[in-house]
């Protein structure tokens, strides 16, 4: 096995053996991208020369990455790195200072990767088809879309460019990307991995999350990445658990709720019966399956479309010329031609249209009938979890209702795009934990995601349910022919 | 239907976004659905439910009043488009 | 026609804190552009805000101070529009659900005590400062975030002048309170003034004009003169007022319209998904009551009381906190149980010396026990009053004490008639005629011969006992 196919457990192993350094995993990483890059484009602004990592420090606690390399989506800031958001508007920024996930990761002994992962500009998309330095191509089948808009970090992940990746989800944005690319993806518990220096979307849904291998990966980088940051508001402050502690081969008895309106019209059949197949998997494990209703799920996505977007038209406000990125040169223009030209310019088709559609919810005699019945029925979505969690231990879904599609297949359809996260975006609204992991492939050889979903801040369920059925399934040991 | 061309063009000005004139009509026919779309959220009743800005029941989070250091200026104006000595540079705003 | 005008007031007061609203970064007042900024004050993409603890509690000081209702619950909401001085785009402030509502001040008008309504206390976040260079305006991040309140008032004012005591009596609370400096001058007090006029007897708002650009009390009170003068012409003319901001020019003495900047105001308000809300306990808002020191009206009314000043006396000494505590000083010190004296003393020369200064009683560099030495010096007849008051000059001037002033210049009054019999003679001899004119019965002759008694020994004579003597030797002889 070479360096670049191993998981992180593996590689630290081996380190701990000194049977391997980081300078070998970075060269290996290196030999892998030159062969594979130019057929999947996960990195941005790459130059093979330049494709090191920060200076390792010595871990200072017990939770280590020791000399393990970490790839980071364009959106999370390292100070003096390049970080733009795969946008024109944030052309050259070179942030002053570290997210403090970047920090902790520093800490835990792990080399940060300075050229970053691709993504849909500012996160806008599920496809990684709205980045300024173009698509990224899904490992298992390149004219097919990674996923988004972590595609970047998922398809270097699954294309063994990466040992593992950081990514961002705000509505299905790391789990998406994981499904279609057969890797494990998580979103946190909102308030559990500190947002400061993540480049907002909608702040009231975004985390940060790995994309990684295997799920004993994803436990060790939520160890390193989660916990308090007095810089994060919304952080919250209580004690991390050891992950790892929930890696327990036995699923005996948890109760799982299946949601019936996540197995209906629109969902693809041969990811209905892999995810069906999988629950029959974990009910053969011991666990206990019943169905379940979330009866707002249909309005998932129309809610989220009001605040995601309305709180982006505010976030977004800031890219207008005067402290960074891109400014628009017209000599002797005014001010007011200044903002108008360098955002007309400098945002993509995507960005506009949703700070145009957030704009239009919070605007004058709008604000009730949009923003506000929104932020109304993001309280029914979360009582629908609520009220499920009180009997149940988890809910299972399919992660997405098709596997991957076609590059270009959405672009010109905007809805049919939004529709694609359908089952990834209520978690977001409610706040709570959602993993996605492989759980099969379709004949034309796509992985399906399997998502599991908890109550707020039982992360430690997750890793139980998926470590078990990982452990009891071949598929997360499948690699794409590159 | 809210999302008229004159709409686009105002919400556009607000955001303060051109739009070529081509951009404009394939937008604003974009948006049009995307609002259509929305418009199911009037099927529900939103009657006694209180809205949620902030989904974990956080509270009172403050910090002390204590010094932390400021960047350097020439850390802080690094990435400026255009600067004055240590001024950052804008079209000039008529008063 | 007859008009009564309607004024509410919108104050920015700068917090006193050592740090920003949201962020670590120095809240110092006069350093380099640029220089105290982090990327949270400056919205760096992917920073966050974290209220600062004491521009909360300040802020719940400030409202209780001013009779507001502290509001339970209570949060940050975003104000969207585009301008250079705002990093973000966006300014963190309150909307609905603001930290003090119901408020009241009181204000003495034609010595009567009137209540002004105060609508509502809320924390926001400052711009940035703009200079307008050639082509370029040039933007300095240092004040983005400097912790401001805006107090909103009920449009009660209906002059002028009431508005001026408004403003007085608010920033006195303020200062009292140790939450503020106040300074218009460095721009952490600033007002805007809405005005309208309306028929005497009308019960419904006439259309207002917003004035901007008022940098002192003074602006204030004749911007608004004008407005009324103008608006009032416009009535006149049966014609309509128009709603906008209009610019307070100091130097030609008008407001000017800046239609140039209207455009409909579309903020797009909404909750800040940043800063979670705040729950201000009972518990809290009597634990910073508690911190709430005498405040001017009942240190004045403690001053009338406790001393038997004059209102309009203690009114005067209790506007500044400092001023006041030195004036109680002073009239604690001073031993005599009738207060009257020193209370002069207070109100007339040390009060006309700070003026001169431009400062406060309390900065003459005359202490309270100094300045009693020298009233005693008077009350002894040891000075004439006269005298005292150039002796007070000068011990602003030099920070000499009276005695040591007294001495150097030999000014102790000449009080022993043996002295100044020789003295008498010398001027009556001199004088024959004004002897021979109040021997007349032209009683202005006496006054006459004191006054050249006086200039024969510098003032020092002691007046009183030099009229005396003459009245009994012209009487004699």
């Amino acid at each position: 096995m070479e360096l670049y196919e191993l998981t992180c457990h593996e590689l630290l192993s081996k380190i701990n053996e000194e049977k391997t350094s980081s300078q070998q995993i970075i060269r290996s990483l290196k030999d892998r991208i030159e062969l594979t890059e130019s057929k999947v484009n996960a990195y941005v602004r790459l130059n093979i020369n330049d494709f090191t990592c920060e200076h390792t420090h010595n871990a200072n606690s017990a939770l280590s990455l020791q000399g393990i390399p970490a790839s980071i989506k364009d959106n999370i800031c390292t100070e003096g790195i390049n970080t733009e958001c795969c946008s024109r508007i944030l052309g050259g920024f070179k942030p002053p200072y570290d997210a403090t996930v970047i920090q902790k990761l520093k800490d835990a002994g792990a080399s940060i990767i300075k050229t970053k992962t691709n993504m849909d500009e500012f996160a806008f998309g599920s496809s990684t088809e709205n980045s300024c330095f173009g698509p990224t191509h899904n490992p298992w089948q390149q004219d097919c879309v990674p996923g988004g808009s972590s595609g970047g970090s998922a398809a270097a992940v699954a294309a063994d460019e990466a040992v593992f990746a950081l990514g961002s989800d705000t509505g299905g944005s790391i789990r998406q990307p994981a499904a279609f690319c057969g890797i494990v993806g998580l979103k946190p518990t909102y308030g559990s991995v500190s947002r400061y220096g993540l480049i907002a979307f909608a702040s009231s849904l975004d985390q940060i999350g790995p994309l990684t291998k295997d799920v004993r990966d994803c436990a060790l980088v939520m160890n390193v990445i989660s916990g308090y940051d007095s810089k994060d508001s919304t952080s919250v402050n209580r004690i991390v658990p050891d992950y790892t502690q929930a890696l327990i081969n036995d699923v005996t008895g948890i109760r799982i709720g299946i949601p019936q309106e996540y197995f209906i019209e629109g969902i693809d059949p041969e990811v209905k019966e892999i995810v069906e197949a999988a629950i029959a998997k974990l009910t053969l494990l011991g666990a206990i399956h019943k169905p379940v209703s979330l009866p707002h799920t249909e309005y998932a996505v129309p809610v989220y479309y009001l605040i995601a977007t309305a709180e982006a038209s505010s976030n977004l406000a800031r890219y207008d010329g005067v402290q960074y990125g891109f400014r628009s040169c017209q000599s002797r223009q005014s001010l007011l031609d200044m903002y108008k030209k360098t955002r007309g310019e400098g945002f993509g088709e995507e960005a506009k249209r949703r700070i145009l559609l957030g704009t239009f919810a919070l605007s004058h005699g709008y604000y009730d009938a949009y923003y506000l019945r929104a932020l109304k029925v993001r309280t029914r979505i979360k009582e629908d979890f609520d009220a499920v969690f009180k009997d149940f231990d988890c809910i299972i879904t399919p992660t997405t209702p098709t596997p991957a599609f076609g590059i270009g297949e959405k672009s010109k359809n905007p809805l049919q795009m939004y529709l694609s996260d359908i089952f990834t975006i209520s978690p977001n609204l409610a706040g709570i934990p959602a993993i996605s992991i492989p759980c099969g492939f379709t004949k034309k050889g796509l992985p399906v995601g399997l998502q599991i979903l908890a109550q707020t801040f039982n992360e430690e369920m997750l890793f139980k349910v998926a470590y078990t059925f990982e452990q009891n399934t071949p598929w997360h040991l499948k690699k794409p022919k590159l | 239907m809210p999302f008229s061309l004159d709409t686009v063009k105002y919400v556009a000005h607000l955001a303060r976004i051109e739009l070529k004139a081509q951009e404009l009509e394939i937008i604003s026919n974009q948006l049009q659905d995307i609002v259509a779309f929305i418009d199911m959220l009037r099927e529900v009743d939103i009657n006694a439910i209180n809205p949620t800005s902030h989904i974990l029941p956080l509270q009172n989070v403050l910090r002390e009043d204590t010094l932390v250091e400021s960047l350097p200026i020439e850390k802080a104006l690094g990435n400026a488009p255009e600067r004055k000595g240590s001024f950052f540079g804008v079209p000039k705003v008529i008063e | 026609m007859e008009y009564e005008s309607v004024i509410g007031l919108e104050v920015h007061v700068h917090v006193k804190t050592a740090t920003k609203a949201f962020c670590g970064c120095s809240t110092q007042f006069g350093n380099q552009a640029n220089s105290q900024v982090c990327p949270v004050c400056l919205g760096f993409p992917g920073t966050l805000p974290v209220l600062n603890s004491k521009f909360l509690d300040s802020a719940i000081k400030v409202g209780l101070a001013l009779n507001c209702t502290i509001q339970e619950f209570t949060k940050f909401d975003r104000k969207n529009y585009f301008y250079p001085d705002l990093p973000k785009n966006y300014q963190i402030s309150q909307y609905d659900l603001p930290l003090a509502l119901h408020g009241f001040i009181e204000i003495n008008t034609n010595a009567a005590s009137k209540r002004i309504n105060i609508l509502r206390v809320h924390m926001e976040e400052d711009a940035g400062k703009l200079m307008h260079k050639d082509e370029l305006s040039l933007v300095d991040f240092n004040r983005t975030g400097m912790p401001l309140l805006e107090i909103v008032s009920e449009p009660d004012l209906h002059s002028p002048q009431e508005a001026y005591d408004y403003l007085t009596i608010l920033k006195s609370i303020i200062q009292y309170l140790d939450v503020s400096d106040c300074d218009m001058e460095k721009g952490s007090l600033r007002c805007d003034a809405n005005i309208s006029l309306r028929q005497i007897g009308e019960q419904r708002l006439g259309t207002k004009a917003e004035l901007k650009n008022l940098n002192s009390f003074k602006a204030v009170k004749d911007s608004l003169t004008f407005e009324i003068k103008r608006q009032a012409e416009i009535l006149g003319r049966g014609e309509k007022i128009i709603q906008e901001t209009r610019l307070w020019d100091a130097k030609e003495l008008k407001t000017v319209s800046m239609r140039s900047k209207e455009e409909a105001k579309d903020y797009r308000y909404f909750p800040e998904p940043d800063l979670t809300p705040f729950l201000i306990t009972k518990e809290k808002i009597d634990k910073i009551r508690t911190t709430i020191p005498e405040l001017p009206k009942e240190k004045a009314l403690r001053l009338i009381r406790e001393y038997g000043l004059t209102e309009y006396d203690a009114g005067i000494l209790v506007l500044d906190r400092k001023d006041a505590d030195y004036a109680e000083n002073c009239l604690m010190s001073y031993a005599p149980a009738d207060k009257k004296p020193i209370a002069n003393w207070l109100i007339g020369p040390l009060l006309s010396e700070a003026h001169s200064l431009n400062c406060g009683i309390c900065e003459t560099g005359v202490s309270p026990a100094h300045l009693i030495e020298l009233i005693s010096f008077v009350e002894k007849q040891q000075i004439s009053h006269l005298t005292a008051k150039s002796v007070l000059s000068e011990m602003v001037k030099s920070k000499k004490t009276a005695s040591l002033i007294i001495k150097e210049k030999d000014l102790i009054q000449i009080s022993d008639t043996e002295s100044l019999q020789g003295i008498i003679e010398e001027i009556l001899n001199a004088n024959q005629k004004s002897v021979q004119d109040y021997k007349a019965g032209k009683e202005n002759a006496c006054m006459f011969l004191v006054g050249q008694v006086m200039k024969k020994t510098g003032s020092r004579a002691n007046p009183k006992v030099v009229g005396e003597l003459l009245k009994r030797r012209l009487s004699d002889a």
